[in-house]
């Protein structure tokens, strides 16, 4: 019942998968025959991939507290949802950074392009780059912890994060007016062309789905990895092992 | 006995402790003495003294959070001898008291380091500050007790992890940015007098109870976390 239940499942994760690269491809379509930008040109096309990553990944940072919230409510009562909880925040962490990282990396493309410069330490891009740092630091934190406490620690400094960022961000806000540095003009963000709508919500829904199918799949992994490491601490590996070679 | 009581009697110990062992405060002082040697190689302060000014409050702050990092991880690493923090874990008295108490001893540890860098700033900075000077006393034990108990939270979350002396300040620097960039902004407009600290000392303020709150939550959670 259990391989059924397996098969089922990797059956909608293709059939997902399918749908996602459906949507990528026309999402590409779409961005690449939207107009042309007035004073960029088809440099501003970055635009529909830079968008869309930046704003998700401020979505699955939320993912990841929720489940590590859960976490610590399910620790003393339910052991296995727990479990799930921390897998789900492994991922979403795992997802956020890569998306962060994808923003930061498009943008700095577009910047070099439209400005000049890699890097400017204006408030949005200073923010952004704090929270990319928080969720590599939770990262790493995981990796450095011995594994019987790894999911407590991280859904601590998931919390922690989590109350960081608004005031991150308004300090940042305040750094920034205080010492006002030259304002970079560009950037489609206030008011674009109606024909350019397509693209920005094509190229939106796909990232999305492309995102969620990530981490399903990261999760999907991590309860696989678990499921391993209980295994082996109930020494049920070792007994199959030990029968299959007596056979 | 009280709660207060019980932070207290840790504070005490903590304090007696480092007293006979001095173990923290001769490396902290001297850690923060060489960083400002280092830093007066890198750029000469006694000729630009307006350079020196603008970044003498990032200085200070820079010193004080290395010191403090080289400071706490030895705070806790005492109660794991002996299984102590078993017997903490098992004994009546809240768990939290014991974080509030070594927290407040780390504090009162970094605010002597302090004293003594601030000396050092005027006599090798060649440093008066252009502000109002009293306001320091109010920034610089708010950015402390931002900095220490944010340090004393995650010093005790990465105490049973591999190598933790390399992840406290992966863990720590991030968390603590937004304090530490307020601490060096007031410091920096106390020195310059160009702008008015008052923006950033309500920062501290809030950043402290925020994070004093939620360690002090959140530090039975992770002391019980295997």
């Amino acid at each position: 019942m259990n391989d059924a239940n397996n098969r089922s499942r990797s059956g909608w994760g293709l059939l997902w998968l399918g749908l996602t690269l459906v949507a990528l491809a026309v999402g590409f379509d779409k961005a690449m025959t939207a107009p042309t930008e007035a004073t960029m040109g088809n440099l501003q096309r970055i635009f529909y991939y830079h968008l869309p990553h930046v704003i998700l990944s401020f979505v699955f940072p939320y993912l990841n507290l929720g489940a590590s919230l859960l976490y610590l409510w399910w620790r003393g009562s339910n052991r296995s949802r727990a479990l799930a909880a921390d897998a789900f925040a492994l991922a979403s962490a795992e997802v956020t950074v890569l998306y962060a990282t994808i923003g930061l990396a498009t943008g700095m493309l577009w910047g070099r392009a439209a400005w000049g410069i890699w890097w400017t330490w204006d408030a949005r891009l200073t923010t952004y780059l704090l929270l990319w740092l928080l969720y590599v630091s939770y990262l790493l934190l995981r990796q450095f912890s011995s594994t019987g406490q790894t999911a407590v620690i991280s859904a601590v400094l998931a919390i922690f994060a989590a109350v960081d960022i608004p005031i991150c961000y308004m300090s940042i806000r305040w750094w920034r007016t205080q010492h006002p540095a030259p304002v970079f003009g560009g950037g489609a963000d206030s008011g674009i062309d109606p024909g350019m709508l397509p693209a920005v919500w094509w190229n939106m829904a796909a990232w999305a789905m492309w995102g969620a199918f990530v981490l399903g799949l990261r999760y999907a992994l991590e309860r696989r990895r678990q499921r391993q490491s209980a295994d082996d601490a109930m020494g049920y590996l070792g007994s199959a092992q030990v029968l299959s070679e007596a056979r | 006995m009280s709660y207060a009581g019980h932070v207290w009697m840790h504070l005490r110990k903590d304090l007696r402790l480092e007293w006979r062992s001095k173990d923290a405060i001769n490396g902290m002082l001297f850690f923060s003495l060489l960083v400002v040697v280092v830093f007066a190689l890198a750029f000469d302060p006694t000729a630009y003294p307006t350079v020196a000014r603008q970044i003498s409050g990032g200085l200070l702050c820079v010193a004080v959070l290395f010191s403090a990092m080289t400071a706490l991880n030895q705070s806790w690493a005492r109660e794991t001898q002996n299984g102590v923090l078993d017997a903490h874990r098992l004994a009546a008295a809240p768990l939290s008291a014991l974080f509030v108490g070594k927290a407040l001893a780390n504090f009162l540890l970094m605010t002597a380091v302090e004293l003594a860098l601030s000396l050092v700033f005027i006599l090798f900075y060649n440093l008066h500050p252009l502000g109002e000077a009293w306001k320091l006393l109010v920034i610089l034990p708010l950015g402390t007790w931002a900095i220490v108990v944010n340090g004393t939270f995650f010093a005790a979350l990465s105490l049973r992890t591999r190598n933790r002396e390399t992840l406290l300040p992966l863990v720590l620097l991030p968390i603590s940015l937004p304090a530490l960039l307020a601490m060096i902004q007031a410091t920096t407009a106390v020195l310059t007098g160009e702008f008015e600290p008052t923006l950033w000392i309500k920062l501290l303020l809030a950043y402290g109870v925020v994070f004093t709150t939620v360690c002090v939550l959140l530090f039975e959670t992770i002391l019980s976390a295997d």
